[in-house]
């Protein structure tokens, strides 16, 4: 027996439990109640209030990546220096959030949003009127940085830690300062760390159906909580596999775009 | 100047810790407090606690989890291990495939991954075979997204691995199986216990894909979620408090396992 027989059982599996399924998602997309081909589940994805949603979905994302990346790169870039190359356990600190199930963590940021969550109860008790909090837009933002910082402060942690440091004191030697040195040099070389980091935050985020569901009350929905809608209660299979088509399309857009950002960037580099 | 800096990033970093750690913290204290009420301390108590082993759902949630997580976990080691290997022997243009196929599920949304099994499943049930959404269909799906995993643990491994030896220990006698049990697993052992692990973290932290395949069976997680939907209680509290220290704990064990590894 050859040992590339040993695969078969491991490729049937992918075959049968990946590209299956996606073929059941395909075909509930393009056909009808009845079993017809048809464009219209689609078309319908592309009607106003579903252009609402993904753009909804895809400005969160977007702002939630942004924040991350700007709250996250400081933290990484300060965690990767020679101030703190002593203190490893902060490092392992910031990550370990991440190891908690993120419902868990969910659940801890409606503890303190909530109607009579720990932040209006601090307010009323100092005589302040209690504010709305969860089921607001911000509310799901905020839920979105709590739950996504780690993965972006990870990446970058790593790639500003790989960094060769002669690369760096060569640029010092050769006369420029700490500022330019870190936007010509530092900033640049850490652009792999920052392109993974953007994707481990934007994809989950785009996709999610929890957190808005949860922090946003049912009132904010996203992409993610369109579907489950479509196949938990309305119990539409044709528009729900649309959508996901939709979301697909959205991610591997996303993706093809990222590696391209990475690719010019890391040539532009060498050719520096 | 210099020390002012390094306070500004001290500080920096605190706040970071703050934002990150406030809500488990508060979480954790009110726990323990005697009632429900989220701005007043009213005595220490353990009652959340104690209310949670009378809690049935949550019990029957906590078995299915371990159950499903230790029976995927089990299953997608031996599948990726065995997987993994073939890869490595076959022909560059059959394993590039099996690669970029084993990307999938890892870079598919787990909504998607979710409802497209949902729908297979509902499909044999209904035309092929007796095939109800439950704790079965739970570790079918997290066999799925577990296995690559596995698969991708062990294949630097293999790669890492002297080609001769496996030869070698063909000429010396041993059977191709032999090879493998006696010569190969022992090899690649590290890869396997770490695949191990993270397949068995995905599980036990899944929600989105359970949510979707295990029917009216419910993990932890599920069960989190549809409590959260209706609101937030002290027992969740305490249940959040005990996986929390047990993740830190795990985590902890691990740790002190690899440095060890690593020294020795």
């Amino acid at each position: 027996m050859k040992r590339s027989f040993f695969s078969g059982p491991y490729a049937l599996w992918m075959v049968l439990f990946t590209i299956f399924p996606l073929i059941f998602v395909a075909f509930y997309a393009l056909t009808d109640k009845n079993g017809a081909f048809t464009f219209a589940n689609l078309a319908q994805g592309f009607e106003n209030d579903y252009m609402k949603v993904l753009w909804r979905s895809i400005r969160l994302a977007l702002e939630c990546t942004a924040i991350c990346l700007l709250l996250g790169y400081p933290c990484a870039y300060i965690l990767a220096g020679k101030d703190f190359s002593r203190h490893k356990s902060l490092f392992v600190l910031i990550l370990l959030p991440m190891w908690m199930n993120f419902l868990l963590r969910t659940y801890a940021t409606m503890t303190l949003l909530e109607d009579t969550g720990v932040i209006n109860s601090l307010l009323e008790k100092l005589g302040m009127q209690p504010k709305k909090l969860i089921g607001t837009r911000g509310a799901v933002l905020f839920g979105m940085v709590y739950n996504y910082l780690p993965f972006m402060v990870l990446p970058i942690h790593t790639s500003v830690k790989k960094m060769d440091e002669r690369v760096i004191e060569a640029a010092q030697d050769l006369g420029a300062n700490p500022v330019r040195v870190f936007f010509r040099v530092k900033l640049p070389l850490s652009v792999p760390g920052i392109i993974s980091g953007i994707s481990m935050v934007f994809m989950p985020s785009v996709t999610t159906f929890a957190i808005s569901r949860l922090l946003g009350s049912g009132m904010i929905h996203m992409l993610g909580d369109t579907i489950e809608n479509q196949f938990m209660t309305l119990n539409n299979w044709q528009f729900g596999s649309a959508l996901s088509l939709v979301m697909m399309a959205l991610i591997l857009l996303s993706m093809g775009l990222l590696n391209r950002i990475d690719i010019n960037k890391s040539e532009r580099t060498n050719n520096w | 100047m210099k020390r002012f800096f390094k306070g500004l990033k001290g500080s920096y970093i605190a706040l970071v810790l703050l934002f990150l750690y406030s809500p488990i913290a508060i979480m954790i204290i009110l726990s323990f407090n005697e009632g429900k009420s989220r701005a007043n301390w009213q005595g220490f108590s353990l009652k959340w606690y104690a209310s949670l082993l009378d809690n049935s759902k949550l019990m029957d949630a906590l078995e299915v989890t371990l159950i499903v997580a230790f029976a995927a976990t089990l299953a997608s080691v031996v599948l990726g291990t065995l997987g993994a290997i073939g890869i490595h022997a076959c022909k560059k243009k059959y394993s590039t495939a099996l690669i970029n196929l084993s990307y999938l599920p890892m870079t598919m949304p787990d909504i998607v991954t979710g409802v497209s099994l949902m729908m297979m499943m509902v499909f044999i049930n209904k035309y092929l075979f007796t095939l109800p959404r439950g704790m079965f269909t739970m570790i079918l799906a997290h066999i799925t997204f577990d296995t690559p995993y596995v698969l991708f643990s062990v294949l630097p491994k293999l790669r890492q691995m002297d080609p001769n030896t496996y030869e070698a220990a063909l000429d010396l006698g041993c059977t191709p199986m032999e090879a493998i049990t006696d010569v190969i697993i022992p090899e690649i052992k590290p890869g396997i216990i770490t695949g191990a692990l993270l397949a068995l973290t995905m599980s036990l932290d899944d929600f989105v894909i359970s949510y979707f395949t295990g029917g009216y069976v419910q993990n932890l997680s599920v069960v989190v979620y549809s409590a959260a939907k209706l609101g937030v209680t002290p027992d969740m509290y305490a249940m959040s408090t005990i996986m929390f220290v047990t993740v830190l704990t795990l985590l902890i064990v691990v740790n002190k396992r690899s440095t060890l590894e690593s020294i020795s």
